[in-house]
């Protein structure tokens, strides 16, 4: 065995070495402490937390790949909010009245154009003028929840449509829609990061951005791509959630961008770019889900999450500097 | 004699370009409204700016040396639940300083895990920001917090009280501002957090203590939120749990807006004033226009880029980016 290669398996499998301790953890506490007669692995319940783990996981991954490329995304709550809107409203479009069920796919199209668009105009500007990502986002975090409030003002957008409702409870293969999206998107992402040109010019841009540059990679147009991309994967998101519950309050998704953010860098996904990996985000998205639903399990207040969630996320960075620090001194020797 | 050239000029305008927009805002409203600039209105634009404002002093410091706060906003609620709930079991004498102490006592803890530890701060704050959140829920009960007798106590002179006709909240916000300016400005002290800053590889060569100044500056960020949440708690005397949720954000949109770098070295407490002043008078005037609250918002995004963005064409010298 290579030295290295522990330490590296060990970073590799942190999360999953987590997943497993937050498993036994609250199968054994359930035991004691809770209150309902069912056990915590029961299988509806993970099915369940696949499926509520969907929203904030379809958008970790869009986040993973602009964190990689050395970017960050503040505005994916407000896009969230505003396609979950426009999904909602334009089923009631006298353009798309005599169309019957025909509406959703076009409500679906546009919801996702809506997300694609917001995401490229960050891109653009980040391009285009050279202003921070962070900043630009932060903006537009502002900017895009400002156009969620002046489509609506401060009332709830709804429509219920049945057939979508359907669908999305529908269970195929026991698995729930919600749930179907969140592998494929996972998938396709892990398919772009690791066997395509784009996903391996993103680390190299984020790795080094001088080298990338020199090496005659066009920063710019992968740049906006991965804004687009997570900007159709926030309103991928809000079309998954929003086709089941119907109605869109202008304040949802707020702070989704921290949940987005904490999952991905609980995955190992590096602040600085160049080193990420989509797999160790899935683990993430999950054992953010599992944190809370098995606090919820034994009976802890819900509020205690957040405490939990924030100590961890602060334990996980000291760790991963303690492991590189030691990584170093070992190259010195 | 100088020569102005052309380009120095239009370099100087987009440099003052924030202090312009600021002036051209303040004529338009006036335009558009004449109850903009009377002195009730203004005096009450800054007195509702004073939270914010508060807390984006503390901020500057941390962004000047190079780093991040994202938890200020729950902290607020923090210290805001903390005041008004010892208020009615040790009266308010004694819940003051201690809502100070527990508040600096999570600024040091940030301090300690950013400087010493030497901890990404944006990862960290956004730890603390659910951390925190999350501690203001428990120590709470998730209820809401009131103060039992809210005619008979002193305690409102914080949030509402006036001192020759200036309400006490600008006071407080005109006083950090300027204890908090000199510091920064013309202390060694203030030298350090810029050079810290700006260079922190070279700031620890000239044996400048990286790891303090920055614990220090959290120090300053916890100290100024614990007033700020002093100010909400004693202006409403109740408040719910998220107070100040969302506040981190809004607090950073106007240090950035009045200038200062988020890769540190620059800025200046006079600059986030004005920056501060800014989103104040924007909200303000879309309001006496008869625009919605949200409208600010749209109008607060597209300010926010155009002053980044002009700053750095300036020092670059051209106005696009040079990314291919």
């Amino acid at each position: 065995m290579q030295a290295g290669t522990l330490s590296t398996f060990l970073k590799r499998g942190a999360i999953w070495g987590f997943i497993l301790l937050e498993l036994v953890f609250f199968t054994v506490a359930g035991e004691f402490l809770s209150l309902s007669e069912k056990a915590f692995m029961d299988l509806d319940n993970m099915l369940l937390l696949f499926k509520q783990s969907a929203p904030i996981g379809i958008i970790a991954m869009g986040m993973t790949i602009i964190m990689v490329n050395g970017n960050i995304d503040l505005s994916v709550g407000a896009t969230y909010a505003l396609s979950a809107i426009v999904l909602l409203d334009s089923m009631t479009w006298p353009i798309f009245g005599g169309m019957g069920d025909w509406a959703i796919p076009m409500a679906w199209l546009a919801a996702l154009a809506t997300g694609t668009l917001l995401g490229a105009l960050n891109g653009l500007i980040v391009w285009k003028t050279g202003v921070d990502a962070f900043i630009v986002t932060l903006g537009s975090m502002l900017g895009y929840r400002g156009l969620v409030f002046m489509y609506n003002g401060e009332q709830p957008t709804s429509h219920l449509n049945w057939t979508l409702v359907d669908f999305a409870e529908a269970q195929f293969l026991g698995i729930h829609t919600a749930t179907w999206f969140l592998l494929a998107v996972t998938a396709a992402i892990w398919f772009l990061m690791n066997r395509t040109v784009h996903g391996r010019n993103a680390y190299a841009i984020g790795d080094n951005r001088e080298a990338a540059v020199n090496a005659g990679i066009k920063v710019g147009p992968h740049m906006m791509i991965n804004f687009m991309i997570i900007g159709f994967l926030a309103a991928l998101s809000a079309v998954v959630f929003y086709s089941e519950s119907g109605s869109v309050n202008p304040n949802d998704g707020e702070l989704y961008e921290l949940w987005v953010i904490t999952a991905v860098v609980l995955g190992g996904t590096k602040l600085t770019g160049g080193a990420g990996s989509i797999v160790s985000t899935f683990g993430g998205v999950l054992a953010i889900q599992l944190l809370r639903k098995g606090l919820s399990h034994i009976g802890a207040d819900t509020e205690t999450v957040n405490l939990v969630i924030g100590l961890i996320l602060i334990a996980v960075l000291f760790l991963d500097r303690q492991l590189n620090l030691k990584g170093k001194e070992e190259l010195k020797t | 004699m100088a020569h102005i050239t052309k380009r120095d000029l239009g370099g100087q305008i987009a440099r003052q370009g924030i202090l312009i927009a600021f002036v051209l805002f303040m004529v338009g409203f006036s335009l558009a409204n004449a109850r903009f600039l009377d002195p009730d209105n203004i005096m009450g634009v800054v007195r509702s700016s004073a939270i914010l404002g508060v807390m984006a002093l503390g901020v500057t410091f941390v962004v000047i040396s190079g780093n991040l706060d994202l938890s200020v906003g729950s902290m607020m609620s923090f210290s805001t639940i903390v005041v008004l709930d010892l208020h009615d079991k040790i009266g308010p004498t004694l819940a003051i300083p201690a809502m100070f102490a527990m508040t600096l006592c999570l600024g040091a803890f940030i301090g300690f895990l950013v400087g010493y530890l030497k901890l990404n701060s944006l990862i960290v704050t956004l730890g603390m920001l659910s951390a925190i959140h999350g501690l203001t829920l428990t120590y709470s009960g998730g209820q809401n917090m009131d103060i039992a007798d809210k005619e008979g106590t002193w305690f409102s002179v914080f949030g509402q009280g006036e001192i020759i006709g200036i309400p006490v909240p600008i006071l407080l916000f005109a006083l950090l501002a300027a204890v908090l300016g000199i510091g920064l400005a013309k202390t060694p002290f203030g030298r350090k957090v810029y050079a810290v800053g700006g260079n922190g590889t070279a700031a620890t060569f000239s044996g400048i203590p990286r790891a303090r100044v920055v614990f220090s500056c959290y120090l300053v960020s916890a100290f100024c939120v614990a007033t700020a949440g002093l100010i909400q708690a004693s202006r409403s005397l109740g408040s719910q749990n998220t107070v100040g949720q969302g506040l981190e954000l809004e607090v950073l949109a106007a240090v950035i807006l009045g200038g200062a770098s988020l890769m540190g070295g620059s800025g200046t407490i006079f600059k986030t004033v004005i920056g501060v002043l800014i989103l104040g008078f924007i909200q303000n005037g879309l309001l006496l226009v008869g625009l919605q609250f949200y409208v600010q918002y749209v109008v607060t995004w597209v300010i926010i880029i155009l002053a980044v963005w002009l700053d750095i064409a300036a020092k670059r010298g051209r106005l696009w980016s040079p990314i291919a």
